[in-house]
């Protein structure tokens, strides 16, 4: 019971701060370098290609400078973190035979009864491996495959090889560049054609032990005419250091397909979050990204969606929430290529006690895109003097003939909505409460029920502290 | 037989908003059982009288008191005032986008009742109330006053009054903005939630209202005073030769 006393008095009502003593069979040595990538292929016993992409990645990384545009990246000792660590010799598919301790974690996140409930599929990684995954029978009666990506390369080496590191080449960025180097972990879904996938598929990202980095890696390949919801957990205990998480995420969308991707992000507030997700879309393909971004230190992360063929549509729906002393730098790219193609973005932020929330967004539109549509609107919920708000939008339109807005908007808890809710009988928290959940309603109400309730429940704890 | 104590009593009650003197000494007092009108016309201070005895935070109070059941509440927060029986109904209510009137009403509830209220009995008092106001079962899934037009505001108002049953309620131009129709159902659900042991003060700029609403008494509000005070009499006689018969000897006294 000694844990849970750890969970309550966690920093900031951090409920995930707990941490296992886990028993790492093995990790590389600290720092980056081609012998710690070597290692990590050697290890997953990796074919050759791949092994290679590794080795050209690292010089890629290596090459680029750290991005300087954005957040405060200074803090990040690159040479003091550890690049892979392992707990579990395999992947489990019954939850009976993952280990206690990696157990008692995934309880605590109630992953078994999630599942239970609704998903198909869960995929929980715990450090750099998948410990555990399961998936319903009628899925791969379907012929849909959702496995761990390391577990891709061994068992489906053909489709991995095509797509991956396509949509997101490792030279894209020095993270995208990081994380192909050293990658681990992650999920690979493949939803063959006319395949439709009713429930979500989920996975729950943990990163356990001190100045860890995680750097999963997912593919999703939908064929033509299929549909599948994915969504992902993400949350990490507190650690003194600062830990890294940078994932990379690559999304194929074709002919008639739909995809929506679903992330509630709660890491911890020493993890920098650098995060690289893309998807393209084909021929009247639809590919849908939602995101809730609490918890990190800084959080960059800009879904983008690439519109390919005409019929194209996409949509970026983010929320974001920075409280003392996070910067999440959140917001959507969205490039038209294609004519007759759409897009929309809604960011909402909302920052309290000192905490920045920047929207950066791209809308491109080539040449030769006629008649295509693009909305971007950004509101921002400011809950104190002390918090900040900013947009960097960009746009680079080579064609006449567009519809394109951008909507953007600052406000502050109304002392009006206040007194109207407070003239009810409500108390000045709720009444906060209130309006706060109000403003994220039009992102939470996209979640599943469960995911939902988790993250309104997760605002208030954060509301909570600030109001106090 | 000592007098009984009124429900509610304004007692020389002035007013301030931005420095500026809006009410400027008022005094009114609400037996149980009774409907008290007050008429004035336009920027006689009847908003900012509603608004400064719900303790909105830009209406000081610079002198007065405004006392419920007895007791002083004039510098009590409109939350506290409304657990305690009083209800204000907005003549412009604010649109809390997001939050559902359903969702809204049962927190106002719960926050008045002091404690959670079953959800089949609110059920069941939501859907008889919005059925006596007309107003359609999808409404409860609306987002509070968001998108609504004016009447549908109005509905909404006299709608939580209805589900919060107040002792004291005000009623700040409930019947602007309404066509006939929508007037009758209106006036007659604050009616019909009207007993002997509750009170009302119902502003208006018309009486027409109070056809259905009939007051004991009718005040007139004039430059922050009360500067006449009649029965239900006093509201027609307003109706039939307008404000200016009564106000312009004032006004004339004042400039």
């Amino acid at each position: 019971m000694t844990d849970r006393k750890a969970i309550e008095i966690a920093e900031d009502g951090y409920k995930w701060g707990f941490h296992d003593e886990a028993k790492y069979l093995f990790r590389t040595e600290k720092g980056l370098s081609r012998k710690v990538v070597q290692e990590i292929a050697g290890i997953k016993e990796e074919p050759e290609w791949m092994r290679e992409m590794r080795l050209r990645a690292l010089e890629v990384f290596e090459s680029k400078p750290m991005p300087a545009w954005g957040p405060d990246l200074s803090a990040v000792n690159l040479d003091e973190m550890y690049y892979y660590a392992r707990a579990s010799d395999r992947a489990e598919r019954d939850w009976g035979d993952v280990p206690d301790y990696i157990r008692r974690t995934f309880d605590r996140l109630g992953i078994p009864e999630a599942e239970r409930k609704f998903l198909a599929g869960v995929g929980a990684q715990y450090d750099s491996e998948t410990v555990y995954h399961n998936i319903r029978q009628e899925l791969s009666k379907q012929g849909v495959i959702f496995v761990d990506m390391d577990t891709a390369v061994r068992e489906y080496p053909d489709l991995v090889r095509r797509y991956f590191g396509t949509i997101v080449p490792p030279g894209d960025n020095k993270f995208s560049a990081l994380n192909s180097a050293v990658w681990s972990g992650g999920s690979f879904i493949y939803v063959p054609e006319g395949a439709r996938v009713d429930v979500p598929l989920q996975a729950y990202f943990r990163i356990n032990a001190e100045n860890i980095g995680q750097f999963e890696r997912t593919l999703i390949i939908a064929e033509p005419g299929s549909f599948v919801h994915y969504i992902e957990g993400c949350t990490a205990p507190i650690y003194t250091s600062n830990s890294l998480h940078a994932a990379v995420v690559e999304v194929i969308v074709k002919k008639g397909a739909r995809v929506r991707y679903s992330t509630v992000q709660n890491w911890s507030t020493n993890v920098y979050n650098l995060v690289t997700k893309r998807s393209v879309a084909y021929e009247d393909a639809v590919i849908e990204w939602v995101d809730g971004n609490l918890g990190s230190k800084v959080t960059m992360k800009y879904p983008a969606i690439y519109l390919m063929e005409p019929g194209a549509r996409g949509e970026v729906l983010s929320l974001s929430f920075a409280g003392r002393g996070q910067h999440q730098d959140a917001g959507a790219k969205a490039v038209h290529a294609a004519p007759y193609t759409n897009s929309v973005i809604t960011s909402k932020s909302i920052s309290k006690d000192g905490g920045r929330a920047s929207y950066r967004g791209l809308v491109k539109a080539y040449r030769g895109a006629k008649g295509i549509r693009s909305s971007v609107r950004c509101d921002a919920l400011l809950l104190d003097e002390d918090s900040r708000s900013d947009t960097y939008p960009t746009m680079e339109i080579d064609e006449r003939d567009v519809t394109i807005s951008h909507e953007a908007s600052v406000s502050k808890v109304s002392e009006e909505q206040l007194f109207y809710l407070r003239s009810r009988g409500i108390d000045e928290q709720e009444a906060t409460k209130m309006i706060v959940n109000g403003f994220v309603e039009p992102v939470v109400k996209e979640l599943p029920m469960e995911y939902a309730v988790e993250l309104n429940r997760l605002i208030e704890l954060q509301l909570e502290g600030a109001i106090g | 037989m000592p007098a009984k104590k009124p429900l509610f009593q304004i007692d020389n009650l002035h007013v301030n908003v931005e420095s500026r003197e809006i009410v400027k000494g008022l005094s009114l007092k609400v037996g149980r059982g009774e409907v008290h009108a007050i008429m004035g016309p336009n920027a006689s201070g009847k908003s900012t009288l509603a608004n400064a005895i719900m303790g909105h935070p830009r209406y000081t109070v610079t002198k007065g008191r405004v006392l419920f059941k007895g007791e002083d509440i004039t510098a009590l927060g409109p939350d506290e005032k409304a657990r305690r029986g009083l209800f204000l109904a907005f003549q412009y209510p604010m649109a809390i986008p997001g939050v559902t009137m359903v969702n809204f009403l049962r927190s106002a509830l719960r926050a008045v009742r002091g404690s959670d209220v079953p959800v089949r009995e609110f059920r069941t008092m939501l859907k008889e109330t919005m059925a006596k106001l007309k107003i359609d079962e999808d409404f409860a899934r609306r987002y509070v006053n968001d998108g609504f037009s004016g009447g549908e505001m109005k509905r909404a108002e006299v709608l939580q009054m209805g589900i919060l049953q107040p002792d004291m309620a005000i009623l700040d131009e409930t019947d602007s903005g309404l066509d006939i129709d929508a007037l009758r159902t209106v006036s007659e659900g604050i009616s019909s939630l009207m007993n002997e042991d509750r009170g009302m003060l119902v502003i208006t700029h018309y009486q027409r209202i109070l056809n259905y609403v009939p007051p004991d008494f009718v005040h007139v509000l004039f430059d922050g005073r009360i500067i006449k005070s009649g029965g239900r009499e006093l509201a027609q006689e307003l109706e039939a030769e307008g404000y200016e018969r009564i106000t312009g000897v004032v006004s004339e006294v004042a400039s």
